[in-house]
């Protein structure tokens, strides 16, 4: 059986797939470059960094990806999950441009359209080729 | 780096096999947690049935579902060696990109997902697009 359209919800989780993974490894690498360098002789630092405010956000949004990750592979096929949460680099580019002012060289400019077009390509088709267990076999009641 | 640096510094099949085991471990995780979900059913319908308590019960006691867990971790601590011997510019773009590429063949053979032309053309688009992103 193939689900020929998404219903808004699901595509709220794609997208949510789509942003939280590279905003929340963003906020990761903004809040560990920020400390001072950490050495596995002072393992209680590397804890402590895990409550900085970048860090937490940073976790929080990859708790998120997570959990939408493993919510969109239960309705729908890996191949259509990857290559249409795909333009999550897209976002990152474009903020990184139009939010932190930074350059982006052509390549990079190349990249997004290219990326673009694959996501474009992919999302108006079934999201779903192989058909999933019934709802009795995994859930408890 | 330019390869001929790269090639004195590192044995090009030392790169490809730190590359590959980045690739191949991180493939073989996302195809057991997609199986896992697959066999857990959809999480929506199980939340509506059985509250969130009840999803998360479902997916922590499907055996598959860490399996998956296990070769993520596999992948991170092996993209972490690579990085270690490798150069930022190559190993990100390579691994990034091939994981695509690897995950779609993967999705066609051991999940059996039908795979057609319209996926495999946006494949190569986006592992060509990560790539310059990335690099």
């Amino acid at each position: 059986m193939a689900h020929q359209k998404l219903s808004l919800y699901q595509t709220m989780i794609l997208i949510l797939v789509a942003i939280c993974a590279p905003l929340g490894n963003t906020c990761l690498a903004k809040g560990m470059t920020s400390l001072p360098e950490l050495t596995l002789a002072h393992p209680l630092a590397l804890f402590a960094a895990a409550f900085t405010p970048w860090v937490a956000l940073g976790i929080a949004l990859l708790i998120g990806f997570f959990a939408s990750y493993l919510t969109a592979l239960s309705w729908a096929d890996l191949s259509y999950v990857m290559l249409a949460t795909a333009w999550g680099n897209v976002v990152v580019e474009l903020l990184a441009h139009f939010c932190l002012h930074e350059q982006v060289s052509c390549q990079r400019w190349l990249g997004v359209v290219l990326i673009t077009l694959g996501v474009g390509l992919v999302a108006p088709g079934p999201s779903q080729t192989v058909q999933p267990a019934p709802l009795s076999s995994g859930a408890p009641r | 780096m330019n390869l001929a640096a790269f090639l004195s510094n590192t044995g090009f099949w030392a790169a490809a096999a730190m590359i590959a085991a980045v690739v191949l471990s991180s493939t073989a995780g996302e195809v057991l947690t997609a199986a896992a979900m697959k066999s857990v059913g959809d999480l929506d319908e199980i939340r509506a049935h059985s509250g969130l308590k009840g999803a998360i019960v479902a997916v922590l006691t499907c055996p598959l579902f860490f399996a998956g867990i296990f070769f993520m971790a596999v992948a991170f601590f092996a993209l972490l060696f690579a990085l270690n011997h490798l150069n930022l510019g190559l190993a990100g773009p390579a691994t990034a990109s091939l994981t695509v590429f690897t995950n779609a063949v993967a999705a066609k053979l051991f999940l059996r997902e039908n795979v057609d032309r319209r996926r495999w053309t946006s494949a190569v688009l986006i592992c060509i697009g990560v790539y310059f992103l990335a690099h």
